[in-house]
């Protein structure tokens, strides 16, 4: 379990978090949900300490992560960002290969960490590119290269930044079928923060949503897919339609 | 791949000490054969420092057109050789030794940058590039100073001054060559134990906190040894870290992997050829009429234009 309890942050006079608690459960795929600027990626940066927090604390499983050596984290906790350009030359290989680095320490790959990374590749399906270089990729080929080195640091904890940007519609399920994968049978806690409200209808269990630093709601999928609470998030109407037992959300219009 | 590419660097850097050594000797051996030697020394030592120091800045700026000189250590050393003529006009020579001199500009440069570090990252700004912006400001204000004080020296005295503004390997003083290969060493294995950390960083900073890299400290020591082996670098020969930018990028190119070790070996080499090559035309093509700097900066400020211009190849 992630717990936040009463996390702060501001940008000069500008509060982006305001006094943040909440746990996203065990084994489980929680969705964050809110409009632009409300303070979700930053509440992500906090959780994986790329950012400092002005107030509060993050735990995971009661270790508070402040105690947690940098390098001990990393074999718990992963996170991706949404923009990852990088102009160094490295093959997707390499690339997935540096998601050992939390146990190898820049040591050779044994065995164990080459099948790691053999099957991360594969789990992206990036077998017949994985000796491109990620700065000849296109967008979404680079997102799943990055998502591969996620899978190969092996974590209880994943957190990803809008990973379905920049992703055709084919691969964005694929991706979603794969972290619920991950959550299901291998029983990874993963938090992700997604713009299409259908993909966090469709695979999380949990949504959180978020508006003006807080979190305003919480709470099982289903009781979060409703109309008043969708409305109070995003101020725009929703109609939610039941099909094949998924809610969808309609808002085009 | 890389491997027989560093091959290739280090049999043509071979081949060029060799010609540098053995052609246009003239009758005295005696006299020409160790005098070349430790210029070659001396070339071989700062080349190291200029690429190492080159490569591990831009990986830690993540930026591939910046050099450490952006930080100002030039200026400092500048400034330093103007105030040492400033004060004791055309006696500068017999009041301070190379030895002295040498000692001192190496401390101030350093003490330059520790400052700079701890005052910017002890205020908890924690951003390079804030860290890089006021590096350019001092500089650009040490720069006035210096244009300052050579307004008011004697234009006779001014000729002392100009001798520090530009690198020259004509006089390199073979006490300091000694003191400058240990540290050189020493700088060199602390970077060895960074490497595999250099290269995770390569990825961008939010990638390498990610992956258990304690940022804040890697950047802090790698400044200081970047410092140190600008300080050298600078104080043996002049400024000349604008080559970095040169040498940094042709690594990348032309070895086109990530990997700090064999980029690190391959730039000095890049390095020693350049300095080496440029050095040897000057002497033999230009007469001495010019400045290795000049020759270095006239290729390298022409291959930067080119690197800004070529926008079709990802970088």
């Amino acid at each position: 379990m992630v717990s936040l309890k009463n996390i702060s942050k501001s940008y000069g006079d500008k509060r982006i978090l305001d006094d943040v608690s909440v746990d996203f459960p065990r084994g489980k795929i929680t969705s964050l949900i809110g409009g632009n600027g409300t303070g979700k990626s930053t509440l992500l940066s906090i959780v994986s300490r790329l950012i400092p927090k002005d107030k509060g604390d993050v735990f995971i499983i009661d270790e508070n992560i402040t105690n947690l050596d940098s390098k001990e984290l990393a074999k718990k906790l992963s996170i991706l960002k949404q923009s990852n350009h990088s102009s160094i030359r490295l093959t997707i290989r390499e690339l997935v290969c540096f998601g050992r680095f939390p146990y190898t320490r820049g040591k050779r790959l044994c065995n164990q960490d080459c099948r790691i990374v053999r099957e991360a590749i594969e789990y992206m399906s990036l077998e017949e590119i994985q000796d491109s270089y990620i700065d000849e990729l296109s967008g979404g080929q680079k997102q799943r290269a990055f998502l591969a080195m996620v899978i190969a640091q092996d974590t209880d904890y994943i957190l990803l930044d809008e990973p379905l940007n920049n992703l055709d519609m084919k691969h964005s399920v694929q991706i979603m079928k794969i972290l619920r994968k991950l959550a299901k049978d291998l029983n990874k806690t993963i938090i992700i923060i997604v713009h299409d409200i259908n993909f966090a209808s469709c695979y999380s269990d949990y949504i959180a949503t978020v508006k003006n630093g807080k979190i305003s709601h919480f709470g099982t999928t289903d009781e979060i897919i409703q109309t008043d609470v969708l409305k109070d998030v995003f101020d725009i109407d929703f109609e939610i339609m039941q099909v094949n037992g998924n809610k969808i959300c309609l808002y085009f219009v | 791949m890389p491997r027989k590419k560093i091959y290739i660097l280090s049999a043509i850097t071979s081949v060029i000490i060799l010609a540098y050594l053995f052609t246009f000797t003239g009758t005295q051996l005696d006299y020409v054969l160790p005098r070349r030697g430790y210029k070659i020394l001396a070339m071989l030592l700062i080349s190291c420092c200029i690429a190492t120091a080159s490569i591990i800045f831009q990986t830690i700026t993540a930026n591939r057109i910046l050099t450490p000189s952006i930080m100002g250590f030039e200026s400092v050393y500048v400034l330093f050789q103007t105030i040492l003529v400033f004060i004791y006009g055309d006696q500068t020579f017999q009041a301070i030794s190379a030895e002295t001199n040498f000692l001192l500009s190496v401390l101030m440069m350093i003490g330059f940058a520790l400052l700079l570090y701890f005052l910017i990252f002890k205020k908890d700004k924690n951003s390079v590039y804030f860290l890089l912006l006021v590096g350019l400001i001092m500089g650009a204000l040490f720069r006035s100073f210096t244009s300052f004080f050579q307004m008011l020296i004697d234009p006779n005295e001014f000729f002392v001054v100009q001798n520090s503004m530009f690198a020259s390997f004509n006089n390199v003083n073979t006490k300091l060559l000694g003191i400058s290969a240990i540290v050189l060493v020493v700088c060199l294995y602390l970077i060895s134990r960074y490497i595999s950390r250099l290269n995770v960083l390569s990825l961008g900073k939010e990638h390498a906190i990610n992956l258990g890299i304690n940022y804040n400290k890697l950047v802090k020591s790698n400044l200081i040894i970047i410092a140190i082996m600008v300080s050298i670098s600078t104080a043996l020969i002049g400024p000349i870290t604008f080559l970095g930018i040169l040498v940094a990028n042709l690594s990348y190119e032309y070895l086109k992997t990530y990997k700090h070790t064999t980029l690190i070996i391959g730039g000095s080499l890049i390095t020693c050829i350049a300095v080496i090559g440029g050095d040897y035309l000057v002497e033999h093509l230009f007469d001495m009429s010019t400045t290795i700097s000049i020759v270095i900066n006239f290729v390298g400020g022409l291959y930067f234009l080119y690197l800004l211009l070529k926008k079709d190849k990802p970088w």
